[in-house]
Parts: C-alpha cells; sequence; structure tokens
C-alpha cells in the first residue's frame, strides 16, 4: 500500500516537471501549425508551413550546416573531454585543481566575450568560416563532456583496471572492457549535451562565422526583428518528433539483448 | 554505445538526403553585408542569373555587431548596408569608397527626399544609396486608450501606467525624452542629456517592460496598450490587430535611413556598383518592399502604389509627420559616454 | 612507486586536451586581459577592472548572484526528489527517461524563450487557464520571478543528469542492507543516496551556478528588460556601447570571482576523492 501511494506521488511529481520542460515545446508545435505570420494571433490550423520549409533552400543549407557541426563537435568533444578526464583523475590535486580551473573558463565567460576573443585570435591563422565555428565549437563542447564524465570517473574503481594490466591486457583492451564501461553513462549524456549545445548556440557561432555559413540559431537571431518565420517552428518540430522516435525506437531495441545476456548468467 | 551509433548513423542519413543546390557559372563573387531578413532571397538568386556575380551574403542584428565584426577585419566586405549613424562612422573612419553615380543609372529612382536625409551623414552623397527608412513612434491599441495619442506625453504622465514598452535601447529612448523636452536629438549639452534621464528615471515605474524586437508583438497580444517602434513595426503589427494605430508624435521624432555603402576593401567595385544598381531597380526594389515592408525611397515603387497604401503613415510617412523629425548622427564622445552611464544606472534603478 | 608512474603515464592521456586548452581557451583568454588592462588608448591602466566596484556594477553582480543561488538552490530542490521519484518508479526503460530532459533542449534556446513570454505574458496561456478555472491571473510577466522561472527551465537538466548519474552507480545491495538494518527511507538517504551523489551534485552546482551568473538573454526578454545582470551589462558594453575595454574589465574580474567561489567547491571534491565523504 505504501510503495503504491509512493509510486502515485512520485509519478505525479515526474509528471509535473515533464509538463514544465514540455509547455514551451508545446506551444512552438502549435505555432507551427498556425496561419497567421505571427505568433500572438491564431489565425486557423495550416499545413502550409511544413510544405514551403523544404521548398526553402536556405533554411535546408543551414540545417545541414547545423547538423554537421554539432555531430562533428560532439564527436571530437567527447574524444578528447573523456580522454582528458581519465588523465586528469591520475593527476596530482595542484594539476587537477588547475586543470579543473581551465576547463571552467569557457562557461565562466559571457558568451560575447568567448566569441569575441576566438574571432580575435582565429582571425590571425585561420579565415572565418565552417572550420572557426567548429573550433569553438569544440572549445565551449569540451567543459560540458568533462563534467559530465568526471563524476563517474570519480566512482570508478581504478584497480580493476590496474588488475587487468596486471594480468596482461593492453591499454586498449583494458580501456575498454574496464574502463569503458563503468563510465559509459557518463559519456553518453556528456555527447548529447556537447551535441545539444553545439545546436543551441548563438552568440558565438555568430562571432566565428565567415560571410555564408548560417546555422538555424544564427537565422533565427536574425529573423527575430521582423517575426519568427513560421517555418523554424515547422522545423523544430520536426526535429523534435524525429528525434523522439528515434530514442523510441533505439531504448526498444536493445532491451532484448539484455534479456539473452540476463538469461546466460 | 551501439545507440549513439544508431543515432549517429540516422544523422549521416539525414544530413545525405538533404541534395545541394545547383551550380551555375560563376564569373566573380561579391561579399554583402546587410541586416537579417532585410532583403528577399530571391533576388540575390536573380542578381546572380542576369550577371554572373555570385554572392556571399552575411546577416547582422545590430548596427553594433555589424561594425565589431567588420573591424575585425576577418572577412574582405565588399557592400555594407548599415544604419544613418554608423554609416556616420564609418564615412569618418574612411572604411567607404566613393561611388561613381554614372554607374548607377537608376539612382534617380530614388526621390530628392531622402537624398536630402542622407546629407545629414553624408553631406555631398557621394558614399551612399539609401535602402529603406522610417520613423520611430507610438504604436497604441485605440480602443484601450481614453484620448487618441499624439505627444510623447501619454508615456509620461503617468495615465498609462504599467501599460508601456519602451525601447531596449540608448539612443532610441533618450531620444524619445530628449524630443518631448523641446530638445534636439542629437544633442551635445550635458545638462539637457542629464534631465532626459531624470524624465527617464521617474517614468520607469509606470514603464511595463523595456523590449527591442518583441514590442510589437506584446502591443498585438494585447498585453500592453503602448509601445515604442518603428514604423516597418507598426505596419505587421496593423495587419495583425485592426485596432491598431501608429502616430509619430507631434514633438517629432527620429527618422532613420539605412543605406548601402562601397568599402574600402572591395576589388570588384564594378560588381558592386552593379550590385547597387540592381537593388534600385524598380522592380527589384518592388520585390524587396513587399518582402520588408519598410518604407521604400523608391519613388517609383511609390507610385505604383495603390492611394490606399500611399496615404498609410507606417509605409509612406506623410512630409506633414517627419517635419519636425531628425535623422541621428555621432554625438560627442564624452556625451556618448555620459548617455552609456546614465542609461546603465536608468536601468539597474 | 609502481602506482605512481603508472599515474603519471596516465595523466599523459590529457595532453590533446591540454594543447586545446592552451591554443584555443588561454591564449583567447590573454587578448581579453590585454583589453582589460589597456586603455582605449593602449596604455596600461587599472581603470576597468575596478570599475568592477561602480554602485552600477555592484548592483548588478549582488543581483546576478542572488538570481544565480536561488537558481542553483531551486535546482538542487527539484533534482533530488525528481532522482528519488525515477528510482522508485523503476523504469525499465532509464536511459530513456534520462533523455526526456534533455530533448527540450534540442529546440532553439530563443524560441523557447519566446514560447514562455507567451506562456507568462499578461494575456497568457498561464492567465487563460487561471482564470477558465476561476482562480485571478497572475501578473509575472516582465518581473523577477518570471525570470527565475526562465532560468530555472533553462538549468533543471543540467543538475538532474550529473545527479542522477551518480545516484545510479549506487549498489542497490547497500541500500538493502541498509534497510534490513532498520534504516528508513530518510536516514537511507541522508546517510547513503545524498553522500553518494556528491560529486554529482558539485558538478551540477558548477553547470548551473556558471551559466547563471553570466546569462543575458532570459533577463532581457522574460524580465522586460528591466532587470540588470551583470551579463547584460558586459554584453552591452561590448555590443552596443562599443566599450570593449570596461567590458573585457567586467568580465576579469567576474571570471576571478567565480574561479574563487569555485576553488570552495572543488575544494570539497578533493577531500572526498576516493574515500568515504561521510
Amino acid at each position: 500500500m505504501v510503495e503504491k501511494i509512493k509510486r502515485i506521488i512520485s509519478g505525479g511529481y515526474l509528471g509535473l516537471i515533464v509538463l514544465f520542460l514540455y509547455a514551451p515545446i508545446l506551444v512552438l508545435m502549435v505555432l507551427s501549425f498556425n496561419n497567421s505570420r505571427s505568433r500572438v494571433v491564431w489565425g486557423g490550423f495550416t499545413f502550409k508551413w511544413y510544405q514551403s520549409l523544404f521548398e526553402n533552400e536556405q533554411i535546408m543549407e543551414a540545417l545541414v550546416t547545423t547538423l554537421l557541426l554539432a555531430l562533428v563537435a560532439a564527436v571530437v568533444a567527447t574524444i578528447i573531454g573523456v580522454t582528458a578526464a581519465i588523465g586528469m583523475n591520475a593527476m596530482q590535486q595542484k594539476s587537477y585543481k588547475l586543470m579543473m580551473m581551465f576547463t571552467n573558463i569557457p562557461m565562466l565567460n559571457a558568451d560575447v566575450v568567448t566569441g569575441i576573443a576566438l574571432m580575435l585570435w582565429m582571425v590571425n591563422f585561420i579565415p572565418l568560416g565552417f572550420g572557426s565555428v567548429l573550433i569553438s565549437h569544440i572549445t565551449f563542447c569540451i567543459p560540458y563532456v568533462i563534467l559530465s564524465v568526471m563524476p563517474k570517473i570519480r566512482q570508478m574503481n581504478m584497480s580493476i583496471y590496474e588488475a587487468a594490466r596486471d594480468l596482461g591486457a593492453n591499454t586498449v583492451y583494458a580501456f575498454a572492457k574496464v574502463i569503458l564501461p563503468q563510465i559509459i553513462g557518463g559519456i553518453i549524456s556528456g555527447f548529447f549535451m556537447a551535441f545539444t549545445m553545439s545546436m543551441d548556440d548563438f552568440v558565438i557561432t555568430y562571432f566565428t562565422k565567415g560571410a555564408g555559413v548560417n546555422t538555424l540559431s544564427t537565422m533565427i537571431y536574425g529573423e527575430i526583428r521582423k517575426g519568427i518565420k513560421p517555418e523554424m517552428y515547422a522545423l523544430s518540430t520536426i526535429i523534435f518528433v524525429i528525434i523522439f522516435l528515434i530514442l523510441l525506437v533505439v531504448n526498444c531495441l536493445p532491451e532484448k539483448n539484455k534479456k539473452v545476456e540476463e538469461k546466460k548468467f | 554505445m551501439k545507440k549513439v551509433g544508431i543515432f549517429l548513423i540516422v544523422i549521416c542519413m539525414l544530413l545525405s538526403s538533404v541534395g545541394c543546390g545547383n551550380k551555375r557559372e560563376i564569373v566573380g563573387t561579391l561579399t554583402v553585408f546587410n541586416y537579417g531578413d532585410y532583403i528577399d532571397q530571391d533576388m540575390l538568386d536573380l542578381f546572380t542569373e542576369e550577371t554572373g556575380i555570385e554572392v556571399k551574403y552575411e546577416e547582422a542584428l545590430t548596427p553594433e555587431e555589424m561594425y565589431t565584426k567588420y573591424k575585425a577585419g576577418a572577412i574582405n566586405y565588399d557592400l555594407v548596408c548599415s544604419t544613418d549613424y554608423m554609416i556616420q562612422k564609418l564615412i569618418s573612419e574612411g572604411e567607404l569608397k566613393e561611388l561613381d553615380m554614372s554607374l548607377i543609372t537608376n539612382k534617380d529612382n530614388i526621390g530628392e527626399r531622402y537624398w536630402e536625409f542622407s546629407k545629414s551623414f553624408d553631406p555631398e552623397n557621394k558614399y551612399t544609396v539609401p535602402y529603406f527608412w522610417g520613423t520611430l513612434g507610438i504604436l497604441y491599441d485605440k480602443t484601450r486608450v481614453k484620448a487618441p495619442v499624439d505627444s510623447w506625453g501619454v508615456l509620461f504622465n503617468g495615465d498609462y501606467a504599467g501599460e508601456i514598452i519602451m525601447q531596449n535601447s540608448m539612443r532610441d529612448t533618450f531620444m524619445l525624452a530628449l524630443k518631448y523636452l523641446g530638445y534636439s536629438l542629437n544633442s551635445n549639452d550635458e545638462n539637457e542629456v542629464r534631465q532626459a534621464q531624470q524624465l527617464l528615471l521617474e517614468q520607469k515605474p509606470d514603464v511595463q517592460a523595456y523590449l527591442v524586437d518583441e514590442a510589437r508583438d506584446e502591443v498585438v497580444a494585447g498585453n500592453a496598450v503602448m509601445a515604442v517602434v518603428y514604423s516597418g513595426e507598426a505596419y505587421l503589427g496593423k495587419t495583425y490587430n485592426e485596432n491598431l494605430e501608429y502616430v509619430v508624435p507631434k514633438e517629432g521624432s527620429n527618422v532613420w535611413l539605412d543605406s548601402w555603402g562601397i568599402t574600402q576593401k572591395c576589388k570588384n567595385v564594378e560588381a558592386a556598383h552593379k550590385f547597387l544598381d540592381f537593388l534600385c531597380r524598380e522592380d527589384v526594389a518592388k520585390t524587396n518592399f513587399e518582402y520588408i515592408y519598410f518604407s521604400t525611397p523608391n519613388d517609383a515603387v511609390i507610385n505604383s502604389l495603390s492611394e490606399e497604401e500611399r496615404n498609410d503613415e507606417t509605409i509612406v510617412p506623410s512630409e506633414k509627420s517627419t517635419e519636425n523629425c531628425e535623422v541621428c548622427v555621432q554625438t560627442n564622445a564624452d556625451i556618448t559616454e555620459l548617455m552609456n552611464e546614465l542609461w546603465k544606472e536608468l536601468k539597474s534603478e | 612507486m609502481n602506482k605512481k608512474e603508472r599515474a603519471n603515464k596516465q595523466s599523459l592521456i590529457s595532453s590533446p586536451y591540454i594543447i586545446w586548452v592552451i591554443g584555443f581557451t588561454v591564449l583567447p583568454l590573454l587578448v581579453i586581459f590585454r583589453y582589460a588592462f589597456t586603455d582605449s588608448n593602449g596604455n596600461f591602466t587599472f581603470k576597468n577592472v575596478f570599475a568592477t566596484f561602480d554602485m552600477i556594477h555592484m548592483k548588478a553582480i549582488i543581483y546576478s548572484l542572488g538570481i544565480a543561488l536561488g537558481c542553483t538552490v531551486i535546482c538542487v530542490l527539484l533534482s533530488y526528489p525528481l532522482v528519488m521519484a525515477l528510482r522508485c518508479l523503476n523504469l525499465k526503460k532509464q536511459k530513456f527517461t534520462l533523455f526526456i530532459f534533455i530533448l527540450p533542449m534540442w529546440m532553439n534556446f530563443i524560441l523557447r524563450v519566446l514560447a514562455w513570454q507567451m506562456i507568462l505574458s499578461n494575456n497568457g496561456i498561464l492567465n487563460f487557464v487561471l482564470t477558465g478555472i476561476g482562480l485571478e491571473p497572475l501578473r509575472i510577466a516582465n518581473t523577477g520571478t518570471a525570470l527565475m522561472i526562465g532560468v530555472v527551465y533553462d538549468y533543471l537538466p543540467y543538475m538532474v543528469l550529473p545527479i542522477y548519474n551518480a545516484i545510479s552507480e549506487i549498489d542497490e545491495d547497500i541500500i538493502e542492507a541498509a534497510k534490513d538494518l532498520g534504516a528508513d527511507g530518510f536516514t537511507v538517504f541522508c546517510k547513503i543516496i545524498f553522500p553518494m551523489s556528491l560529486p554529482g551534485l558539485l558538478s551540477g552546482i558548477v553547470m548551473v551556478f556558471v551559466p547563471t551568473m553570466t546569462s543575458f538573454v532570459i533577463s532581457d526578454i522574460l524580465g522586460g528588460g528591466k532587470v540588470q545582470l551583470i551579463g547584460n551589462v558586459i554584453e552591452q558594453e561590448f555590443t552596443k556601447a562599443a566599450n570593449w575595454n570596461l567590458g573585457s574589465g567586467l568580465s576579469v574580474s567576474l571570471m576571478i570571482f567565480v574561479l574563487i567561489s569555485m576553488a570552495f567547491t572543488t575544494k570539497n571534491d578533493n577531500e572526498g576523492k576516493g574515500t568515504a565523504i561521510w
């Protein structure tokens, strides 16, 4: 009985938080079906923005740039971040602290400051373009990876890894078999966080990008002045639904594998 | 790890499914710097089709951002479009090239009135070609005001406490206070600027919010009775909510002007002139006007409008409404600095 | 000896990161320092850094500090029950549940903030619902409350994820053992779950507190521009007033200030390294 009440309360609380997080998303989804161009006037139901979205070359180009950028930045940031976290964990306290301080710096500065600093610095050796934006994104994504992997690494038992090494496993093998399974949760959430941060950034992208390179964020900000184009709401809705479906499918698939593994034991 | 793998594969599929555009024969490129959403993108394609000159297009949100990026020197812009006082700054720093007006055959489409406006920052009309212009005024809900609005006074007399949206921009906000007090909006007098700040400080409790781009929507949605907005915004607001009215207060206001100039760094001067000429052409100007709906300085376009549109204050501000208006120019450095300080003080109160 | 050597060797694998940090964090930072310690003519000065102590700037810093602390505390208070609820529900697809917290961030930030403005405004969706069920409408648009809702909304996932990650590592057997020995739920939380979640909590605090200190978009849109955070001041100095020197000066002192406060948290972190925390 007590268990049941507990579950109801837990479920209710979870529901409230989810409502809080998804309320604005719902608003945006509704807006994508709004016949009026203004976000504050309801002009009836329509699908036309979805159609005009796919006819809009600029938006499609920006979408490709955004995804490519986020993907490459997140992959690179995850690799650098995970190796950094493992290395830092083995450091002396002093160097660990110092490294942690530098890790926090990109998050400490206002985005404008980071953006302008990177722009002024990179102007010296590379032309602004996709590459310079990528470098900047990797720079501000790494701290998020480190911060989500670090707690896992701290809780990890290093002696198992050392035992594996003593028993003759090479570094890569020991890493893959001992360390990776223990921190994979942190790596996944770090990767997704990096991907998300990169997708969402505007200010740093704006200052480090070259002419002709556009991401969805820079496009949306450019539109604020005259009202955001409803195609953007439609695109956001599509992205959201696709990701949601992917997660749903991906999460249903491995369930079977796990059961098989469990049986083995 | 498997999940991430599948995720990556799907993303890659998405990326490859969205195809790339077709290529045309290119004889040259121009790098163009303009405000966000400030041209009908089809016109850029049309220009490339007609001339074979490819346009690399870059957008900015505010004149200051534009200046920051321009000055960093990372990108060699050929053409920039910016606002009056920023153009003035660029001219005074020697960043703009003198135009060869004989190459801009369509320049006569631009009315005499607008070349006059230009003279306040480009005294000999040597460096710039007007693009769009407008006024700053009050957009209000006529069903919710007690009397017709015709003065900045409604913002300061306390009648609409909590129902006012001001511009979150230093120059615009000080401008209207200065105008209300009867001073020039380009005042270089410390005392006048301080008086304006005092007025704004007293007004602050009555202000619901200082917004920039969202100001129009707040009035359209009925969250506030009135907002200080640009005429182009007001036009859009009126199309969404027919109870709205726009007025340029009788004390006068700001006439703003966005113009094009060719930078010193420009390598393909001939192409740049072609682009300016293209923008002044009637059909192009008309398409851009219909896309942006800010006031156009192109008389040929204005003449082609319907009677009703031509009489709309938000589309073609009348001579009468701009009678007391001024164009914003750079103030003295110490006054600018003082204004910055006073503005921060106002905001942190 | 062997162990120490191994540790040294292991720390080498962070060298790509160290190179990256020097190339793209430290060196660009020097650019900012150069601006911070010079005036507009390029002469050395402390003026910009000391400007932090001006009334206007102090006010903004104190206000930002309040918002950042408030936001962090609210996020912590919301996160623990949430993580416990997730445990209690014992959902099979826990990873999936987690993604539910990341997913909203896939919609563009500015679009979400504008959506909040529509929800909270005087004629907005929230008030529509409230009057619909016979309650008084709220006037929270363009106030500190709206700002607080905005930052909590934006940063909550950054608190939930690390705490969840840390807690999900706890061995269920330990908790069962404690229960068998007579500990009630509260004791289990205080003596086992909370202490074991500390590393996650600390990363959460960093990820919430630090960005909140420097945020400015939310206060501009949801706070109605009537409140001034230090992020707003810095942003304005760079993009509006074109006074990069002052903007850099303020950034540098803000950075030092936050680093000092972070030093306390990392200190605690180090004490907890490896050994039992409680």
